[in-house]
């Protein structure tokens, strides 16, 4: 065995599953907030990435489309907050959820009937040009990559430790009624959790789609994300971090080493395959709550 | 004052016993099947029977077994459309390594292969719950879906992975016309409705609604966990593998397992919440409503946009049409068509009357 080759696919593999937790990270703020499974945070990403380029392209300044789009993202949460889930409180989860598949055709058709269904090139200035560590070539890319995921989760998480909102943000992620009862405004904190996993969806649409083009394949990600979130626990922040690592690692690694065995392809299923294998052992994720049966 | 039970006594067991135990029910459904058979055979034509109905009544067929499973025994699955593609290739792979075996034996043994598959799929859901559960199921949908792929042999090596339907005959009799294959699928899909039906008011059934209410309770009271829920998967991919198998056969007539994507899944998914979960009646409204829609919705926007906004522009409307209705829907009546087909039967109880 090459262990240099070894290593520098393991490393592609950690940096790309790195892109994997930005999607997941979406995920887990709303679940944690308010309990809704939402399958359109890759809509979200996609209607994001495709906001910011379109702008751009029509001659905008880049910072100035930023924050437009960002503009847009925390209205369309606003919006979501309003029409999708206060008609829908106190449902079961399994319509909540079915809900955000509503939304997520919805998302999709606004994304590409106000702009259009082309494949468009975005370029964040940053070249995707692989260096030498050590005789290990790693992507510049991956890396600015993986710093941004790391800086915004750092600053996700001060902003839900140290500040009001997050803590109000904490207390209804514990418990919605006992945070009602205290005064919390239930409303206002999940309209901001779905602007913030708005702002989520636009860094990982940004560097998605520099990285594959801002195309309607990128709404696909979410299901590269789902099993980063099981393994991970639907609850926990660092816990899509580190599944989104094992899921990178694990898929690179069978693909290039057992993809010759048994056939190519087997990059779909292979992390779900993995997190259920794993779900076995620990049924919450490797950071999940607790579930305890009480009859 | 219409639908009233008063009066209808029951002297006998078997009156007890019966599926339909309000005359209304009986009547209703007597009609429902009479103009099912006789009727729109007549009144139909070839367009409907062909693109509509058989789709409909295909989709239907796996919303119910879909609704078993989630409705009932309360397992949350995305992998429907997978166990559909294994009751689809199992029954091509019966029909070409067994030419002589009957349709009807074909589709059932098409049925418990799927239903063997679900069971092994279905192992984790005595650890995972919920929405995890949901995302394991994903598994299924994926490795079958690269599995059949993958291996030529499920495809009798075909160069592009389509099987092809065999032609289709029952004791000489052959289903090539579309009116044919209608009454082929309606028989098989009423007949495996009122077994449903039956069903989940057995202890089966209620052994389902047991698990779904409250699992560690109804394991308390004496009802074997391990055993009930591998059975719901089992039923479950039953009747979305005999799905699958006339969605190759009947309704489409050549198949590849990118017919059976997570969309599908999703599509199905949306049938049952729609219609209605944990209801019969509600998976048939959900299919109804869900294949019809898209329809509708095409139809009307080429009516009234006709020609001159671009194609692309209509399809991204159609979708934006199609999700807002969906979370309208789910914000009006979250309990699905079933529910106000509930609640009208109420209203008939007692009108004119309010109380």
């Amino acid at each position: 065995m090459n262990w240099q080759f070894f290593l520098e696919v393991l490393i592609g593999g950690l940096l790309a599953g790195v892109m994997y937790s930005l999607v997941a990270l979406g995920f887990v703020l709303i679940y944690k907030a308010s309990g809704v499974f939402n399958f359109a945070q890759g809509a979200m990403v996609f209607f994001a990435a495709l906001t910011f380029v379109s702008l751009t392209e029509r001659g905008l300044h880049m910072a100035l489309a930023l924050v437009i789009t960002l503009a847009v993202m925390v209205a369309l949460g606003v919006a979501i907050e309003r029409v999708v889930l206060r008609p829908l409180v106190n449902q079961p989860p399994i319509t909540l959820f079915m809900a955000t598949i509503g939304l997520t055709f919805f998302i999709e058709g606004l994304a590409q009937g106000v702009w259009d269904a082309q494949v468009h090139g975005l370029d964040l200035g940053i070249e995707d040009k692989p260096f030498e560590v050590a005789g290990i070539f790693i992507s510049q890319f991956d890396l600015f990559a993986a710093a941004t995921a790391g800086i915004l989760v750092t600053v996700l998480a001060v902003f839900f430790q140290y500040t009001r909102i997050g803590r109000a943000l904490r207390a209804v992620a514990d418990d919605h009624q006992a945070a009602l009862a205290v005064g919390i405004p239930l409303q206002h904190i999940w309209a901001i959790v779905w602007a913030v996993a708005g702002f989520v969806a636009l860094v990982a649409g940004l560097l998605w789609g520099s990285r594959l083009g801002v195309q309607f394949a990128l709404t696909l990600i979410t299901l590269k994300a789902l099993p980063v979130l099981i393994l991970g626990g639907f609850t926990s922040v660092p816990g899509a971090i580190v599944g989104g690592l094992i899921v990178g690692a694990s898929e690179k690694l069978a693909e290039v080493y057992l993809g010759p065995i048994i056939g190519s392809g087997i990059e779909n299923w292979l992390p779900y395959m993995l997190a259920l294998l794993f779900l076995m052992v620990r049924p919450e994720g490797l950071f999940g709550e607790k579930h305890i049966d009480r009859v | 004052m219409f639908y009233r039970e008063t009066g209808q006594l029951k002297t006998t067991y078997a009156a007890d016993l019966q599926i339909f135990p309000i005359r209304q029910d009986r009547i209703a459904m007597v009609v429902l099947l009479v103009f099912a058979f006789i009727v729109v055979p007549f009144i139909g034509n070839d367009y409907w029977f062909s693109a509509i109905l058989i789709q409909f009544l295909v989709l239907a067929l796996a919303a119910l077994g879909l609704n078993i499973l989630t409705g009932y025994a309360g397992q949350l699955s995305l992998g429907t459309a997978g166990f559909m593609a294994v009751g689809a290739f199992a029954a091509f792979n019966f029909a070409l390594r067994v030419p002589e075996m009957p349709l009807l034996v074909n589709f059932v043994l098409a049925g418990l292969t799927a239903a063997l598959v679900g069971i092994v799929f279905g192992l984790p859901s005595l650890r995972i719950k919920g929405f995890y559960l949901a995302v394991a199921t994903l598994a299924a949908q994926f490795f079958i879906e690269w599995a059949l792929t993958k291996f030529g042999w499920f495809s009798n090596y075909s160069s592009s992975g389509v099987i092809s339907a065999p032609r289709m005959a029952i004791l000489g009799f052959t289903f090539d016309t579309p009116l044919r294959k209608y009454l082929l699928t309606l028989s098989i899909v009423t007949v495996l409705a009122l077994l449903a039906k039956n069903m989940m008011r057995s202890g089966t059934g209620r052994a389902f609604m047991a698990v779904r209410d409250m699992d560690v309770a109804a394991e308390v009271i004496g009802i074997p966990l391990l055993r009930t829920k591998l059975l719901a998967f089992a039923i479950s991919s039953f009747y979305c593998g005999i799905a699958g198998a006339l969605w190759a056969f009947v309704y489409l007539g050549a198949v590849e397992p990118q017919a059976f994507d997570l969309n599908r899944s999703f599509q199905i998914l949306f049938m049952i919440i729609i219609g209605g979960i944990g209801t019969i009646l509600g998976s048939f409204l959900g299919a109804a409503f869900i294949v019809l829609l898209p329809i509708l919705l095409n139809v009307s926007a080429h009516l009234i946009a006709g020609g001159n906004v671009s194609s692309s522009l209509l399809s991204n409307l159609e979708l934006i049409i199609f999700g807002g209705l969906i979370i309208f829907f789910l914000a009006v009546e979250p309990h699905g068509l079933a529910r106000l087909w509930q609640i009208g039967k109420e209203k008939l109880r007692l009108w004119p009357f309010p109380h």
